[in-house]
């Protein structure tokens, strides 16, 4: 248990997805403009990472991975340089049955987060979290973890730099820093600020 | 050499550069912009990937551009930019280990990356594929220039060595420079690229985003009265 405390801990804050591996910067650049739709993007990214994250877990380990074939009686195939392929896929085609699943059931909440599902497809935080989830060799329940974690972490990157640069728009800034250039500093600056977690240990 | 290079090939080769490109004015594909820029050789690696599959991704899917359905035109460019970029990886991890150690997640990450997917999107589903190809490398190009640049100030600065090879001597092996540790941690390539969009929109200041609230001079100064 302690164990998996500690990577979610790790997943939200030391590691944080946007600020320390720079990931989903795109949208994190373009949708942080107001805190309502960066909160509405955060939480998309959250549960799609959720997701993603496990499943992509499950078809690796059980279909790519060296000898994961074995289990129908196919030895010694390793598919894993298909990973990149198989997670690209497994997130396009889980982003597009939880927009129909949405559609369907969850009206209120489609109209809410339907806009942004298209946008994480193309999330790097979306496909980097699968990769480092098979880098490091999670297993099912540290996938799990880590997935809600990292989401986390990057759903609260991204509501509190819109909460910056909500207040920030009224400041008096030089017309060439003005808008993306001043983003990217605010953005140094809150990196600095999220590597004070980097010497926690639990 | 006159009919390859004609004047439309020529702008989109050479605008990218500064202009339009895809990171400083687009804002395109700046996670890995900033993630493997702490060193040069990792950078040049990085561009040269990206470079090779925003061309060649370019170049397939515009030669394909009027066979694909608009409805799942998506999902086709991205098996293609997959296919590439699997290429990419296992030919670095069989020539260049060390370094695609290093690149990590990043190799794989150019299939999100939305220089990639905007080119083809953009560019390659309404242009032939030799046009393609060249706004491809000419994207490439301007990516790669940013990279280079933000790699420079992080490896010089922050560890003294450019390409591994000493510039600066550092005070622990008995020289004058003292490293720079911030420049090898993340917040330094946010300082660096928005420093260079200030840089470029200071020189050509018709990049430059407009105020959403002007703030109002007061009329009489300070010696007003209160």
């Amino acid at each position: 248990m302690e164990a998996y405390i500690s990577l979610f801990v790790k997943a939200v804050f030391i590691e944080n997805l946007a600020l320390s591996f720079f990931l989903g910067m795109c949208t994190f650049i373009a949708v942080s403009k107001k805190i309502s739709t960066a909160m509405g993007l955060g939480i998309a990214v959250m549960v799609v990472q959720a997701i993603t994250v496990p499943a992509n877990n499950i078809v690796y380990h059980a279909l790519l991975k060296e000898d994961a074939l074995s289990w129908i009686g196919i030895k010694g195939v390793d598919l894993s340089f298909l990973a990149l392929l198989s997670c690209i896929g497994m997130i396009a085609a889980l982003v597009q049955i939880l927009e129909m699943i949405l559609d369907k059931f969850f009206p209120a909440l489609y109209h809410a987060l339907g806009v942004f599902l298209p946008l994480i497809t193309v999330n790097c935080a979306i496909l980097g979290g699968s990769l480092f989830m098979i880098e490091r060799d999670y297993n099912f329940g540290e996938s799990v973890t880590y997935g809600v974690g990292s989401g986390l972490g990057w759903a609260l990157a991204i509501t509190v730099m819109a909460g910056v640069r909500e207040k920030l728009k009224y400041s008096d800034i030089p017309a060439g820093l003005q808008g993306l250039g001043i983003t990217f500093i605010t953005a140094g600056l809150m990196s600095l600020g999220f590597m004070a977690f980097s010497g926690i240990q639990l | 050499m006159s009919a390859i290079l004609n004047d439309e090939t020529k702008k989109v080769l050479t605008a990218p550069l500064v202009n339009d490109n895809p990171i400083t004015l687009q804002v395109l594909g700046i996670c890995s912009a900033l993630a493997v820029t702490s060193q040069m050789s990792t950078s040049l690696i990085m561009a040269l990937a990206l470079t090779l599959v925003t061309a060649f991704s370019s170049a397939a899917i515009s030669a394909i551009r009027n066979h694909i359905p608009s409805s799942i035109r998506i999902i086709v460019q991205m098996t293609i930019i997959a296919s590439l970029v699997i290429v990419v990886d296992q030919i670095l991890k069989a020539f260049a280990y060390d370094v695609s150690k290093q690149l990590s997640v990043f190799v794989g990450l150019i299939i999100t990356n939305c220089i990639v997917m905007g080119r083809a999107e953009g560019y390659a589903m309404k242009n032939p594929p030799l046009e393609s190809f060249m706004d491809g490398i000419g994207n490439g190009l301007g990516y790669s220039l940013i990279l280079i640049i933000v790699a420079f100030f992080r490896e010089t600065l922050g560890s003294g060595k450019l390409l591994g090879i000493e510039v600066f001597k550092l005070t622990k092996d008995g020289g004058w420079y003292d490293p720079n540790g911030l420049m090898l941690l993340p917040p330094s390539a946010f300082f660096i690229i928005g420093l260079i969009i200030w840089a470029v929109r200071q020189w050509k200041p018709g990049q430059a985003e407009k105020v959403e609230f002007k703030i109002m001079s007061i009329a009489h100064g300070e010696g007003g009265h209160h």
